[in-house]
């Protein structure tokens, strides 16, 4: 499947998430990382540090639908994997993101940006692994 | 309320930028990184703009006279420096998972909005995962997942 190269929007849409890392960090001084936040939200350790979570997830949740009200779209969502690997892709993921204290936002953006050690290994590591695992499955398995 | 209605509104922010971006879509993250297929460069773009925007951004906020977030006592981050197995075990779990399904946390979350079914099973195994990983974390080492985390100064 081929996709559009959208440098401008993608630009526009790094930007927006680099804005709502600093605006968290200068309001609540916390990390903009989707796996802290989410797995805060799971298992919270007050009420008090649950509902900023809550209140992030929710804003997140409804960005999709202020995109459709504005622009008349949703964004776009083409999915080339089967449910199965979903399921398997989404498992490992929340293994992977949970030991390694980060994902793309947390260790990618945040992270990297306050040029912490542990970060920039880890975004090197998963990078890598990732493409790495793209390889297999579409040059190696998928032939 | 005001520090909710403002975190509402962070998270609205950085939902669009994922939507926007291309984040929340697996076609384009996977193409992203099949350099020996259809390679789509376009999520250079989306770190570049966050990375750019943060590093500049951070250095202002912590740079502010006041040494505490606007709504908060601390600023709330990691101290570890240390590069240990875990960090890079589960990262590179974390990219198989990611090269096998297209969604990362941060681009599957906004994108439940959607009501696409193949982001909320992709978000359901993701809770699944973490939990799981909790509880494994917590019965190889108890004292680990009782103790305080360590919370100090924007030097990181």
């Amino acid at each position: 499947m081929i996709t559009e190269f959208t440098p401008l929007q993608s630009l526009f849409g790094g930007a927006l998430i680099g804005t709502a890392s600093v605006l968290l960090m200068l309001t609540l001084g916390r990390v903009m990382g989707a796996t802290g936040i989410l797995s805060g939200f799971l298992q919270p350790e007050s009420h008090h540090d649950w509902s900023w979570r809550a209140a992030v997830l929710a804003g997140m949740v409804t960005a999709p639908g202020a995109m459709l009200l504005v622009t008349g779209q949703l964004p776009e969502i083409a999915v080339p994997v089967s449910m199965p690997m979903m399921i398997a892709g989404g498992f490992i993921v929340g293994l992977g993101v949970t030991f390694g204290a980060g994902c793309t936002s947390g260790h990618g953006v945040c992270g990297m940006a306050r040029l912490s050690r542990r970060s920039i290994a880890a975004t090197l590591t998963f990078m890598t692994f990732t493409a790495g695992t793209v390889f297999v499955i579409r040059h190696v398995i998928g032939g | 309320m005001t520090r909710l209605l403002t975190t509402y509104f962070i998270g609205l922010l950085f939902g669009l930028g994922i939507a926007i971006s291309g984040m929340a879509n697996p076609a384009k993250v996977l193409n992203f990184f099949d350099f020996a297929g259809n390679w789509d460069p376009s999520l250079i773009f989306v770190m570049g703009g966050a990375l750019v925007v943060t590093f500049f951004g951070y250095r202002l906020v912590f740079g502010r006279a006041v040494r505490a977030p606007v709504m908060g006592e601390q600023y709330h981050l990691p101290t570890g420096t240390r590069l240990d197995i875990r960090l890079i075990g589960g990262s590179a779990l974390f990219g198989v998972g990611w090269g096998i399904a297209g969604f990362c946390p941060g681009g599957a979350l906004p994108a439940i909005g959607t009501l696409n079914p193949a982001v909320l099973t992709f978000v359901a195994a993701l809770v699944a995962g973490i939990l799981c990983a909790k509880a494994l974390r917590n019965l190889t080492n108890p004292a680990a997942a009782k103790a305080p985390r360590p919370q100090t100064s924007p030097k990181g």
